[in-house]
C-alpha cells in the first residue's frame, strides 16, 4: 500500500447531529481504490451513521464529501449507487415477495420494447449468482431462501453494477465460516479489480485477515487511522473502547468470590414440550447464575420460553419458592416475578420511537398499575440511576431509542426489566452482535445483580461468556439437557466437547 | 390439490383460489336456474360491472405499493358530475372527456404529493379526497343532472355484436382494455416492478436505490386516472351525473381486489385477481337476482363473508 494513488473517497470534516445525540464530529475518511479498508468502533461508535453519509441515506450537517476528486451531495441512495458506491447493510435490504433475479436487477433490469425482459433479467442474475459462486435459481423467490443466501444476493446485487466502492456493513454476521471464506475470496477477487472495499465487521479475526488498512472512531470522532499490518489487537481494542482490558478480566474475580448458597428460586421438573425441548429438570438459586450452553438449535430459547410461559408445556411443572406455579402465559410468569429478555431487541420490549425515559417509565408504571401514579421526581431519579447503572451513551434521557446503537438498546431493555424488580432474569442472547465495551458492562451487570441476590438464566451462544459468568453450565444438544456443569471448574473444551458429543444418545448426567 | 400447490408456485395460489370461487359460484347458479348459463349472462357481467373493474386495476396500483385509496368512489361521482354538467353547458364531447380525466389525475397527484411529503397515513389523505371530491359535485348542483348529448347517448347504447349473438358495449372494451394496460405496467415494466419492491419492503426499496417517490406518488395519478375514467363509464352506464353517484363504491373496489388475492399490507397480488373479484362479486349480484325474494341487499352480507374469509385465508398463508 504506497501513497502513490489518490484515494478514491475523502470525507472531511464531517459531523452530524440525530435530535439529542451528536452522532458525528469532525470526522475525517479516506478510501483508496484496490484496498480492503475496515471500519472499527464500539456500537454507537458512529460507524453506521459515517456509512450512511456516504451513501446518501445521511445528508451531513457540515463536512465535505468528495469522489475521485470531485466534490459530491448525495440526497438519496439511489445517487450514490449511480456514481458508483453501492452498499451492503448488515440486515438484509432486500424485497422477500420478489424474485431473486428482480432483487439483483432491480432499478437496473434490462429492458426490450420498454417493458423488463424477464428472460434476459434471468440469464443476467445467473450471471452475477455465478460470479460469486452462488448456485440458486434466479426465478424463485427471494423469501424462500435462507438469510445467509439473501445476504449473499445482497452482495450479487451490489457487484452487479460497476462499482468503484463497496460498502460491506457487517456482512458476515449471519455467515457460516465457509461462506465468510467465500466472500473473502470475492472481495480479494473485487480488489484486485481496483474496487475500494470498506468493510464493518465485529470479528477481530477477519478484519485482520482481510482489511489492509482501519479507520477507527470512538463516539463520533476519530481516533486514528493504521495500516491494519501496523496496529496490534490490544492497542487496536484499547481505542476503540478507550480503556483497558482490565474491566473484562475483574468480572472472573467477582464470579469466584460469590458464593452461591442461596435457596432454590425456581424449580423445574419434567417440564417439556413436544418438538421444542425434551423433559428437563432445572433447579435456579437465588443469587446465582445458570448458563445455557449449546449450539443453535439445541433447544436453548425454547427452553427460556417454557419458563417464562410464553410457551406451553406439556409436561411437568414449575414450582415457584416450592409453590407450584400455573404458568398460564407470560403475564403469570411476571407476577412470579420472571423477566425474559429476549433475543429479539426490536420486537420486545422496546418502543422505538419513544425516549429513554419513557421506554423506562411504561416499564415502572406497567409494574406498579396505573392505579399509582409515579411522581414526576421520582421517574427521574429512577431513570438517572439506570443511565448511570448501564452507562447508557447517549446520556440523555429525551433521546430516541430508535437513535441508539443496537448496544445501547439492549441496555436499554435490560433497564426495562430490571425496573420491574425480577427475581429472576432470563437472559436470551443479551450481548449478540454488540461490541467489547458494551459486553463488558452487561456480563459486569449480571454479576452484580446475582451478588443482590436475583437469579439469573443466562443464554448466549458464545461459550467463553458462558463460561465466564455462570456458577453452573446447562448444556443442551438436540432438544435434550445432556449436562450440568459446575462453572468455577469448566473449561470452555469441556463445554464444546459435551456439545460436540457422540451420536449415541447417552444416559444424562451430572458430570461435575 | 397437492400436486397442483406443488406445480403452481404459491404466490399464485390466492388468485386461482378467486378464479375457482368465481366458476363455481357460477356453476351453481347454471344447475339452479334455467337460462344463467348463457354467454349473455357473462356478457352482462362486464357491462354491469365495467366502472368497478377500471377502479379495482387502479385500486390494485395502490394497494400493492401498501397504501390505499377511499376517494375513488367519490372522484367517479365528481366525474359524473362533471362530465353531465358539462355537456348540458354544451362543451364538445372530447373536451369533457379531457377535462374529467385531469380532475382526476390531479386530484391523485396531489393527494399523492401529501401522502409523500408531509408523511401521512393514505387512508387520512384519502379520507379527506373523498370528502373533497363529494363536496365539489354538491358545488355543481345538488340535483340529479341527465345527459342528453347525442354523441354520449349512441355511444352509451351502441351494442356490440359478438359471435353467439352475445352483445357488449363500449364500456367493456375500454375495461378490458384499462385492465391490459394495468397488467402490462404492473407486471412488466421498472414502475411496476419498483411498486411491488415498495410494497413489500420501502426501506429496502429506498436503499435499492429505487425511485419510491415517484412510486408512491404514482399510484395515486394513476388510481386517479382509473377512478374518473371510471366515472366516465359510469357516466355513459347511468346516462346521468349525480353527487350521491357510486356512494361506497371504493369499498366494493377494496372488496374486489382483496378477494382477488392481493395482500392489504401490500407487495402481493396481480391486475387479474381484481377483475376476478369483480366478477365474483357480480356472479353473486347475478345469483340473488335470478333467486328474486332475497333483497339485494344480501349481496353485502355475502360480499362481507367473503372478504373475512379470504383475509383469513391470506393470513394463514402469509404465516407459513
Amino acid at each position: 500500500m504506497t501513497e502513490s494513488p489518490p484515494p478514491v473517497v475523502q470525507m472531511r470534516g464531517i459531523s452530524l447531529a440525530f435530535p439529542g445525540v451528536k452522532a458525528l464530529q469532525d470526522v475525517d475518511f479516506r478510501l483508496f481504490p484496490g484496498e480492503v479498508h475496515a471500519l472499527m468502533g464500539e456500537n454507537g461508535a458512529g460507524k453506521s451513521t459515517l456509512i450512511k453519509t456516504l451513501t446518501g441515506v445521511h445528508r451531513p450537517d457540515s463536512g465535505q464529501v468528495s469522489l475521485a476528486g470531485a466534490d459530491v451531495a448525495f440526497s438519496s441512495p439511489g445517487e450514490a449507487q449511480h456514481a458508483g458506491i453501492s452498499t451492503v447493510y448488515q440486515e438484509v435490504n432486500l424485497c422477500a415477495n420478489l424474485t431473486v433475479a428482480e432483487n439483483i436487477l432491480l432499478g437496473r433490469e434490462p429492458r426490450r420494447f420498454g417493458g423488463v425482459d424477464f428472460s434476459a433479467m434471468r440469464k443476467r442474475a445467473a450471471e452475477v449468482l455465478a460470479r460469486i459462486g452462488v448456485h440458486i435459481d434466479p426465478a424463485s423467490s427471494l423469501g424462500e431462501h435462507p438469510i445467509a443466501v439473501q445476504q449473499l444476493v445482497a452482495i450479487a446485487r451490489a457487484i452487479a453494477v460497476d462499482c468503484r466502492v463497496l460498502v460491506l456493513d457487517e456482512p458476515t454476521s449471519s455467515l457460516d465460516a465457509g461462506e465468510v471464506a467465500e466472500l473473502f475470496r470475492i472481495m480479494r477477487v473485487l480488489r484486485d479489480e481496483g474496487v475500494a472495499i470498506l468493510f464493518v465487521s465485529h470479528f477481530l479475526d477477519q478484519v485482520y485477515e482481510i482489511s489492509d488498512r482501519m479507520t477507527v472512531l470512538r463516539n463520533g470522532t476519530l481516533v486514528g487511522e493504521h495500516l491494519t499490518a501496523e496496529v496490534d489487537r490490544r492497542t487496536l481494542i484499547a481505542q476503540m473502547i478507550g480503556r483497558d482490558l482490565g474491566a473484562l478480566e475483574a468480572i472472573e474475580d467477582a464470579a469466584e468470590k460469590r458464593k452461591t448458597g442461596g435457596p432454590v428460586l425456581v424449580q423445574a421438573s419434567g417440564l417439556g414440550r413436544k418438538g421444542a425441548i425434551e423433559p428437563f429438570d432445572l433447579e435456579i438459586r437465588a443469587g446465582e447464575v445458570v448458563g445455557l450452553a449449546g449450539l443453535l438449535g439445541s433447544g436453548r430459547t425454547e427452553l427460556a420460553r417454557l419458563l417464562f410461559g410464553a410457551d406451553r408445556a406439556d409436561s411437568g411443572k414449575v414450582l415457584v419458592d416450592g409453590a407450584p406455579l400455573r404458568l398460564r402465559g407470560p403475564r403469570s410468569a411476571i407476577a412470579a416475578g420472571i423477566a425474559f429478555s429476549s433475543e429479539d431487541r426490536k420486537g420486545e420490549g422496546l418502543v422505538a420511537d419513544l425516549s429513554i425515559r419513557d421506554n423506562l417509565v411504561l416499564a415502572m408504571q406497567a409494574a406498579r398499575g396505573w392505579t399509582r401514579p409515579l411522581s414526576r421526581r421520582t421517574k427521574d431519579q429512577l431513570v438517572e440511576k439506570y443511565l448511570k447503572a448501564l452507562d447508557i451513551r447517549p446520556a440523555n434521557p429525551d433521546a430516541l431509542v430508535r437513535t441508539l446503537s443496537g448496544g445501547n438498546q439492549q441496555k436499554v431493555l435490560l433497564a426495562r426489566w430490571l425496573v420491574t424488580e425480577p427475581r429472576l432474569l432470563i437472559l436470551d442472547e443479551p450481548t449478540r452482535g454488540i461490541d467489547i465495551g458494551a459486553k463488558a458492562q452487561i456480563q459486569q451487570l449480571v454479576t452484580a445483580l446475582a451478588a443482590e441476590g436475583t437469579a439469573v438464566l443466562f443464554i448466549s451462544a458464545e461459550l467463553e461468556e458462558v463460561v465466564r459468568i455462570a456458577d453452573r453450565i446447562v448444556v443442551l444438544r438436540d432438544r435434550r439437557k445432556i449436562a450440568e456443569l459446575d462453572g468455577s471448574v469448566t473449561g470452555v473444551d469441556e463445554v464444546v466437547e459435551l456439545i460436540a458429543g457422540g451420536a449415541a444418545p447417552e444416559p444424562e448426567k451430572v458430570v461435575s | 390439490m397437492t400436486a397442483l400447490a406443488q406445480r403452481v408456485p404459491s404466490r399464485f395460489l390466492p388468485v386461482l383460489a378467486t378464479v375457482v370461487l368465481f366458476v363455481l359460484a357460477f356453476g351453481v347458479g347454471s344447475a339452479r336456474y334455467d337460462g344463467f348459463a348463457s354467454g349473455q349472462v357473462v356478457a352482462n357481467l362486464f357491462i354491469d360491472n365495467a366502472f368497478l373493474i377500471v377502479l379495482a386495476a387502479g385500486m390494485t396500483f395502490v394497494i400493492l405499493s401498501g397504501g390505499i385509496d377511499l376517494s375513488v368512489g367519490s372522484v367517479v361521482a365528481l366525474s359524473t358530475m362533471v362530465t353531465a354538467s358539462g355537456l348540458q353547458a354544451g362543451w364538445p364531447v372530447p373536451l369533457v372527456i379531457v377535462a374529467v380525466l385531469l380532475i382526476g389525475s390531479t386530484l391523485g397527484l396531489l393527494m399523492g404529493l401529501v401522502i409523500h411529503k408531509f408523511d401521512i397515513q393514505p387512508f387520512i389523505v384519502t379520507l379527506a379526497g373523498m370528502f373533497l371530491a363529494r363536496g365539489l359535485c354538491f358545488l355543481i348542483s345538488v340535483e340529479s343532472v341527465s345527459i342528453k348529448d347525442k354523441t354520449f347517448r349512441a355511444v352509451a347504447t351502441a351494442a356490440i355484436e359478438l359471435p353467439g349473438g352475445v352483445t357488449i358495449t363500449y364500456n367493456v372494451v375500454i375495461a378490458l382494455l384499462v385492465v391490459a394496460a394495468a397488467m402490462y405496467v404492473l407486471h412488466r415494466t421498472r414502475f411496476g416492478r419498483t411498486v411491488y419492491a415498495v410494497g413489500g419492503n420501502e426501506s429496502s426499496a429506498l436503499l435499492m436505490g429505487l425511485p419510491t417517490t415517484r412510486v408512491k406518488v404514482g399510484v395515486y395519478v394513476i388510481s386517479g386516472l382509473c377512478s374518473s375514467l371510471a366515472g366516465l363509464l359510469f357516466s355513459l352506464y347511468m346516462l346521468s351525473g349525480y353527487g350521491l353517484h357510486a356512494v361506497g363504491m371504493e369499498l366494493d373496489a377494496i372488496a374486489a381486489v382483496v378477494i382477488g388475492g392481493t395482500l392489504l399490507a401490500g407487495g402481493v397480488g396481480y391486475v387479474l385477481g381484481g377483475l376476478a373479484g369483480v366478477l365474483v362479486l357480480g356472479t353473486i349480484q347475478t345469483l340473488i337476482s335470478f333467486q328474486g325474494t332475497l333483497s339485494s341487499w344480501w349481496t353485502k352480507i355475502v360480499i362481507g363473508v367473503l372478504l373475512l374469509v379470504f383475509i383469513a385465508v391470506q393470513r394463514t398463508m402469509v404465516r407459513r
